[in-house]
């Protein structure tokens, strides 16, 4: 494939696990700034989608093109680096350590051995750590071990987390699963924050916060697409209906 | 500045301060030359626990072939101090002078040029260090990058150490097989047997564990000890925030048989021997118990551990020789199912409670919880704290951060 305006480009992806095709000739686009929301059954295989992009689980075959560089094959370290961030779908975050410290560790910088050693939290750090902090509103809570806050600011630490590389692509895989209402209120404009200057992909099933964040969507089904587009059309689209929206 | 102002006067030096002061004051003034001398030994072995603290306690990764480094440390100073007690003129009953006695058993009529090197002692020094850890590399590396851990990763220390034993046995010719290198004498002219000697020997021991504390407290400080606990909990997140984790478990393992290197070689000097009994699965195995008993998270624990291990092992072999193994295993079993952070853990949950609250209240109210800070204070205390149990809301200072 030529080089594209997409930041994100996959086409013919397939990865099969023992004869099951997870994922069955799938091609997908993202563009710069667009906040995708992928829906579909359990099974449809959004996750093992994520997965492939950040290179936790290998391709059979095909091509993911990010900034149409080729990114299967990559190790996954180097994938992050090139600016693919991945939040998983239960709060991945370092329970033990306080707020800070979980920004501090997904700062970008000293990612070597002894760069680690070398790593000093300078001004610059800290002020990038308030920054994002105030963004997923946890200024507050900077102190408190990761492992006191409730599941939501957990969720929001995560991603948090994502914001310190600031990546390019951010997948969060359903970011609001187990929220309050409120909750889901802030995520929602937390996520329309911060999808300004960087492209999105989210996995979700609550149909009021797809509607109310997406610009587009894309439903999955059986390792295809099913169907993509602006909520509405793919709502009123029979076969969505049918697999999908209808139960 | 001021972190290390903090660090200085935070409990972790208080902790190192009174082992220091236990194992060079107290220590040498209450026991003689041969129980100091088998403390000494003790502190060798102490070397191996404090770099299971990192890899193990912090790096969550359980190495059950430590004794492989401590071997290879231990192998390197004895070579070097075997060839310097067999010059041609003490080995001239030989059939081949200038050879360690054991190559003339075995018929070897010349030095095999792998020894040459052991004839200098920078040279020797410089293998107690770098052979361990380049061993440590080439292992860690083919396992770490091809995501071998867990049991797994136990399982193949093992077998390196089964396998280095059987070598070193197989081959009495070069390596004096079951028996060792013995009959060590003197470095560059030094005897090593002597009492003052043995005082010497025991308090570089004492001076370069403490120094090794001080190097992995710091490591544990910096970012790297952070992103080994991060990593031991959530590797995942670790790999997809942009980390290489395989390198970094590299570093731990890497470092940890450094420091089982510079504990063998202070063995071969204190106890003038060297033998592939302290190479096998089994003594590999009792390093471990060392940590466990001190508390895989504490490095002066570990000390602590060693030290109660070994007195018990000599102990209860000196007064119930037929059952002492039975009442090791029983210590061993006793530690970790009723405290499963070892020492200390039981210190940190029972003992620093009750110091700290008198200590700490007149100079630091408790603050029920931390107040919204606009500049965050950063304070190290609220860094790490795995081995009290959550719920709780000591005032900073009284809970966390095992030296």
């Amino acid at each position: 494939m030529s080089n594209t305006d997409f930041v994100l480009a996959i086409e013919d992806l397939t990865v099969s696990f023992d004869g099951f095709k997870a994922i069955d000739n799938l091609n997908l686009y993202v563009d710069k700034g667009e906040l995708r929301v992928i829906i579909g059954p359990n099974g449809a295989g959004k996750t093992t989608l994520l997965d492939l992009i950040c290179g936790k689980t290998r391709a059979s075959k095909g091509t993911i093109k990010f900034k149409n560089q080729e990114m299967t094959g990559l190790a996954e370290h180097r994938i992050v680096r090139s600016g693919i961030g991945r939040k998983f779908q239960t709060p991945s975050i370092y329970e033990n350590l306080t707020v800070f410290k979980n920004l501090e560790v997904s700062f970008p910088r000293g990612r070597g051995v002894f760069g680690a050693l070398k790593f000093k939290c300078t001004a610059d750090v800290k002020e990038r750590i308030e920054s994002v902090a105030g963004e997923i509103g946890l200024a507050d809570q900077l102190e408190t071990e990761a492992g006191l806050l409730s599941h939501g600011q957990k969720q929001w630490l995560e991603i948090g987390m994502l914001l310190m590389q600031e990546p390019e692509l951010l997948m969060l895989d359903e970011p609001i699963a187990g929220m309050s209402v409120r909750e889901r209120e802030l995520t929602a404009e937390l996520l329309e924050r911060i999808c300004r200057n960087r492209s999105m992909i989210v996995i979700e099933h609550d149909m009021d916060f797809v509607k109310k964040i997406a610009h587009k969507v894309t439903v999955m089904h059986q390792g295809k697409i099913l169907a993509e587009g602006a909520m509405e059309k793919v709502q009123a689209d029979p076969k969505v209906i049918d697999v999908y929206l209808g139960h | 500045m001021t972190r290390l102002r903090t660090w200085l006067t935070s409990s972790d030096l208080a902790g190192i301060a009174v082992l220091a002061l236990v194992i060079v004051v107290v220590l040498p003034l209450s026991l003689d030359i041969f129980r100091l001398n088998l403390v000494g030994k003790y502190l060798s072995y102490a070397f191996v626990a404090v770099g299971l603290v990192m890899l193990w306690g912090y790096g969550g990764i359980l190495s059950l072939g430590q004794g492989v480094f401590f071997g290879l440390g231990g192998y390197a100073m004895a070579m070097f101090l075997k060839l310097e007690a067999s010059d041609p003129e003490s080995t001239k009953i030989q059939s081949t002078p200038g050879i360690p006695d054991f190559m003339d058993w075995n018929q070897l009529t010349e030095l095999p040029f792998w020894w040459e090197p052991f004839r200098h002692l920078p040279v020797s020094l410089i293998a107690v260090l770098l052979v361990p850890t380049i061993l440590a590399f080439i292992v860690g590396f083919a396992m770490f990058k091809r995501r071998v851990g867990g049991v797994y990763f136990a399982i193949i220390t093992q077998a390196v150490a089964l396998v280095l034993t059987v070598l070193i046995i197989g081959r009495q010719g070069y390596t004096g097989g079951v028996n060792g290198i013995t009959d060590l004498k003197t470095m560059l002219g030094w005897d090593i047997r002597t009492d003052s000697a043995k005082y010497i020997l025991y308090f570089v021991t004492c001076a370069l564990l403490i120094g090794a504390i001080f190097l992995c407290r710091w490591i544990q400080r910096t970012k790297l000890g952070t992103l080994l606990l991060a990593m031991r909990d959530k590797e995942d997140r670790v790999r997809f925030s942009g980390y290489d984790v395989a390198n970094f478990k590299v570093f731990a393992f890497c470092l940890a048989a450094m420091l089982c290197g510079v504990g063998g070689a202070l063995f071969a000097l204190q106890v003038g021997f060297m033998s592939a009994s302290f190479v096998g699965i089994v003594p590999s195995i009792e390093m471990v118990i060392f940590a466990a008993v001190g508390g895989r998270m504490s490095l002066v624990g570990a000390v602590y551990g060693t030290l109660l291990v070994n007195f018990g092992k000599t102990f209860f072999s000196e007064s119930f020789p037929q059952l002492w193994l039975f009442l090791m295993a029983a210590l061993f079993i006793g530690v970790v199912m009723a405290f499963p952070n070892g020492l200390a853990g039981l210190y940190n949950d029972y003992v620093k409670p009750r110091l700290g609250r008198k200590r700490d209240l007149p100079s630091e109210p408790p603050e029920p919880k931390p107040l919204p800070a606009t500049t965050p204070s950063h304070a190290p205390a609220a860094g790490w704290n795995p081995s009290v149990p959550r719920p709780r809301t000591d005032p900073k200072g009284v809970g966390p951060a095992v030296a």
